[in-house]
């Protein structure tokens, strides 16, 4: 594909080309406060911040956004991100000025919310097979530090916490669980994957025991595969008394397939901005919610929303709960977004987004001339670069107006390109993306070097980046070297 | 928008059992299953059968004007009521120009910047708001955002414990912090095994004496809040950061940017970390979702939790932006990351730093200075009505403070919001009242209601 990415470049006073210049490079103003009625020791001396006048500010962003590759761009196949086009009505319906209310309004103030809060709690509940879902964790990673508060809560409730102080986490797992189960005080212990990539169920067998508080699974996992020994896992699991947790990442695989409650999981969170399409924002908001099955409910966050005999909804604080995960309700627009979507699809919508989603991720792997070791897979693949760096690979790719995939993970492959196209790709698309990889795959190692020379910024330095931090615009010129 | 009937019967891709965000045609997916040599899309699931699901949601498929319309008739279930609320989440207004450039696709349908050659727009975005940020505080980074201000706190008291030298179990907070804050802090904290402890206020500020009596070596962190959760602005921080530093704690301040844009800069009363809500600024009210603020002083630089954006050069030599320090990140560090957090609140940030743009420097500070006045004319208002003594702490306030009434405050808070009026009640007979420019027009029905109902 012939593709080159909008740059806005100028010269500065020295002569140097510089991209869209920072608002401190711009009109900036410097205001004291003489007449405010606080004492002198309480307020600060000056402020200095830009002050461009509001066409500057729209230019300003508007530049921005053209350097900044996006989903409605072309293919952003990300595996495990599952960037899917995301629906413009969402971003109507997170409008309305009905929902924009304040946290605190009692209950019979806020009917409308707590009413969209507890259908989407029904919605994901049913999707996961689990009993109800907790919508307050702001994020994914934030909903498996949730469920393993939950896990410990009931660890403790058996006095067993004192005990059960490991959760396993397989070795091709997102960073997040590690760093998750960390957080909630966790000894980590990693499980290899078995030679066809999933988890070792002998090895299983013998790492759990009177110390297993929870065993962490993304499933299909990382490699796309379903782990078909999951019924043989839940038993090995809660034979030996601990819990089973779902890292809801790859959820979109099998949407009306297979719910991680049927499968004996017992706690699971749901990635919204990856399976339900709200937008991922550059990093984010994002929503985590956590399902769990019946004798989990009692330990959820406060509060929870439930429907009482008149119809009407209330905030309760279950039982035993663990307290709160986020300050209020976490991400309002979000959940009500993920709301929306659910909504639209239905039933249908929801199957066919995972057939959709399987198909792509199999045509598009047929049409890639890379190794692909593991299968049968599912929504993603991960593919090798072979003998060339995948990171330098990915570079090649930006240059044929696609983005790349997530690059060197999972570590079990070499040089990975884990790969997910989406539903939300036509087969027209899938094939320039192919191209694109089959483009990249020919370019000399000279070549790669040289990539990416399409983009708004050619191939930048990681190491002085971190080796001489500059974080702030306070900091530009200051320890320029 | 759907797909037209297609000939299978046992096919996937029927009429209204379709994806509208599925743009595949049949003849697309015969010829892709033809490509892999499949019969149909239901054999590539390799699920086995015993785990397998063949039921349904019961989740009817709506078209768009039908979702669009249910949840608009859902929402206007939302009683309508002027809300006078505050304690941690305020509705200021957001310029239309926040919206319509925030909403643009290529930021709102991007990812995390892991190719920072094709994503230089929205780091340059991320990185201008950390500058803000740090000049804001005064403290020498921020990072790109936290989840909002109680995972911020949660984060800062880990951070705390992981810099100090020596171990340390204890962190102390205001008793007046809200209740939800705690209860984030205290789930945070469990887990490195430091418990959470409330020092209290004397007269709506820090009790400083008491503090010093609390305070031991054992103590990671001392956080104190400005404004408070009632709406005081604390005057005494040089002594409680004095107090912490003594003790080799952290000292964590909990502001606002609008706030910030006024007060004293933290740097310069000793604050080592600052959090917050910065959504404040960008967001309208929006049911507690919020934008984690996080700065802290250069020697904690890497130990900081969350995504860092700098700058670097290209090839050529050219400035450019990038994600940097990840390997404080939890996908490369896992377990012995400075925390698990991924996906963070980066929109928000966005759309913050273009309503401090849009603001500018003189836009900033005139907001904060009506933040200081309105609070100050309505409290002295309401003080005129009988019954009512407002503001219960005889200290300066920001956007809020709290009233006393003569009635108990349950009885008050129902009859206000039977006129139409929301206030937060927040003692047997103290009720807490938040003026931002969305609502200051309404001081005068709400006085009145006051009025009627203290009569």
């Amino acid at each position: 594909m012939n593709y080159q990415q909008a740059t806005w470049t100028r010269e500065t006073d020295t002569g140097e080309p510089v991209n869209e210049p920072l608002l401190s490079e711009k009109r900036t103003q410097t205001v004291t406060y003489d007449d405010v009625d606080l004492p002198d020791e309480l307020v600060r001396d000056e402020l200095t911040l830009p002050e461009p006048a509001e066409p500057e500010v729209a230019r300003h962003y508007t530049r921005l956004s053209q350097m900044n590759y996006s989903v409605e761009h072309g293919p952003y196949p990300l595996g495990s991100c599952t960037m899917k086009y995301n629906p413009k009505f969402i971003e109507d319906v997170a409008a309305l000025e009905d929902g924009a209310i304040h946290p605190d309004r009692p209950d019979e103030y806020a009917q409308g919310t707590l009413g969209i809060l507890h259908g989407l709690q029904e919605y994901l509940a049913e999707i996961g097979g689990m009993e109800t879902a907790t919508l307050q964790p702001p994020a994914g990673a934030a909903g498996e530090f949730t469920g393993l508060l939950v896990a410990r809560a009931y660890h403790q409730s058996n006095d067993e916490d004192d005990q059960r102080r490991e959760v396993i986490v397989p070795a091709s797992a997102h960073g997040t669980n590690f760093a998750s189960a960390a957080m909630a005080g966790y000894d980590v212990v990693e499980l290899p994957s078995d030679e066809d990539g999933r988890v070792p169920v002998d090895a299983l067998e013998e790492a759990v025991g009177d110390s297993t508080a929870a065993l962490m699974l993304t499933n299909p996992n990382t490699l796309g595969l379903f782990e078909r020994d999951i019924a043989d896992i839940a038993d090995i699991v809660h034979d030996a008394g601990g819990l089973l947790y779902y890292d809801g990442a790859n959820l979109n695989a099998l949407l009306g397939r297979a719910r991680p409650g049927d499968m004996g999981f017992d706690i699971m969170h749901y990635n919204v901005h990856k399976t339900f399409a709200s937008p991922h924002g550059g990093g984010g908001p994002g929503a985590g919610p956590i399902g769990v099955v019946d004798e989990l409910t009692e330990f959820l966050p406060d509060p929870h929303v439930r429907e009482t005999e008149d119809g009407s909804f209330e905030l309760y604080e279950p039982a035993e709960s663990i307290g709160k995960v986020h300050g209020f309700y976490g991400n309002w627009l979000v959940l009500l977004k993920t709301y929306a979507y659910i909504s639209r699809l239905g039933d249908g919508g929801l199957k066919d987004t995972s057939a959709m989603a399987v198909l792509n991720a199999n045509y598009l792997a047929s049409q890639i001339d890379l190794d692909i070791t593991y299968g049968p897979f599912h929504h993603e693949f991960v593919a090798s670069a072979g003998d060339v760096d995948a990171a330098e690979f990915a570079k090649g790719m930006l240059d044929e107006g696609v983005h790349p995939p997530t690059t060197k993970w999972p570590e079990i492959v070499d040089e990975a390109l884990m790969t997910e196209p989406t539903e939300a790709l036509s087969k027209e698309q899938l094939d320039v993306l192919a191209a694109a990889f089959t483009a990249t795959n020919r370019k000399t190692s000279d070549e790669l070097a040289d990539a990416p020379t399409t983009t708004a910024a050619a191939r930048i330095d990681q190491t002085s980046a971190a080796r001489n931090p500059r974080l702030s615009w306070q900091d530009v010129g200051e320890n320029d070297e | 928008m759907q797909r037209i009937q297609h000939d299978g019967t046992d096919h996937p891709h029927e009429l209204d059992e379709s994806s509208p965000f599925a743009p595949q045609t049949p003849q697309e997916v015969d010829a892709m299953l033809s490509a892999i040599s499949a019969d149909s899309v239901e054999e590539l699931f390799d699920v086995p059968e015993a785990v397998a699901f063949h039921g349904d949601f019961d989740i009817e498929a709506k078209s768009e004007y039908e979702v669009v319309t249910e949840i608009e008739e859902l929402l206007g279930q939302n009683a309508d009521r002027t809300e006078f609320l505050g304690r941690g989440h305020y509705d200021h207004y957001v310029p239309s120009v926040v919206d319509y450039l925030s909403l643009r696709s290529e930021f709102l349908t991007s990812y995390t910047q892991y190719q920072p050659e094709t994503s230089q727009g929205f780091l340059q975005a991320l990185f201008e708001f950390q500058s803000m940020i740090v000049e804001l505080t005064g403290l020498d980074v921020a990072n790109c955002s936290m989840y909002d201000a109680a995972t911020a706190l949660g984060e800062a008291a880990l951070l705390a414990a992981r810099v100090r030298e020596t171990s340390g179990s204890r962190v102390l907070v205001p008793e007046t912090i809200r209740s939800e804050r705690h209860s984030v802090l205290e789930n945070y904290a469990d887990g490195a095994e430091l418990t959470v402890e409330t020092y209290p206020l004397a007269e709506g500020n820090t009790d400083v004496g008491a503090l010093s009596e609390l305070i031991d070596e054992d103590v990671v962190m001392v956080y104190a809040e400005s404004p408070t959760a009632r709406g005081a602005i604390e005057e005494r921080l040089s002594a409680v950061a004095t107090l912490a530093d003594d003790h080799e704690a952290a000292f964590c301040l909990g502001s606002d940017p609008v706030a910030l844009a006024l007060l004293k800069e933290p740097a310069a009363v000793g604050a080592d970390i600052v959090i917050g809500d910065a959504s404040v600024l960008g967001l309208s009210a929006s049911h507690g979702m919020g934008l984690g603020l996080f700065a802290v002083k250069d020697g904690y630089l890497r130990q900081v939790p969350g995504r860092l954006v700098g700058t670097s050069e290209t090839a050529e030599g050219r400035r450019a932006y990038t994600l940097t320090l990840q390997t404080r990140e939890q996908h490369i560090r896992k377990e012995r990351a400075t925390s698990n957090i991924c996906t963070n609140q980066a929109w928000v940030a966005l759309r913050t730093a273009i309503h401090i743009a849009t603001l500018g420097a003189s836009g900033l500070a005139a907001l904060a200075e009506d933040c200081v006045a309105t609070a100050s004319e309505a409290a002295a208002r309401l003080d005129a009505v009988e019954g009512v003594t407002a503001p219960v702490d005889d200290r300066h306030h920001f956007r809020e403070f709290v009233a006393r009434t003569e009635r108990p405050a349950s009885e008050v808070a129902s009859e206000l919001a039977d006129r139409g009026f929301l206030v937060h009640e927040v003692g047997e007979f103290e009720v807490q009242i938040c003026v931002t420019e969305t609502n200051s027009d309404d001081v005068d029905g709400l006085v009145a209601a006051v009025q009627e109902v203290l009569e």
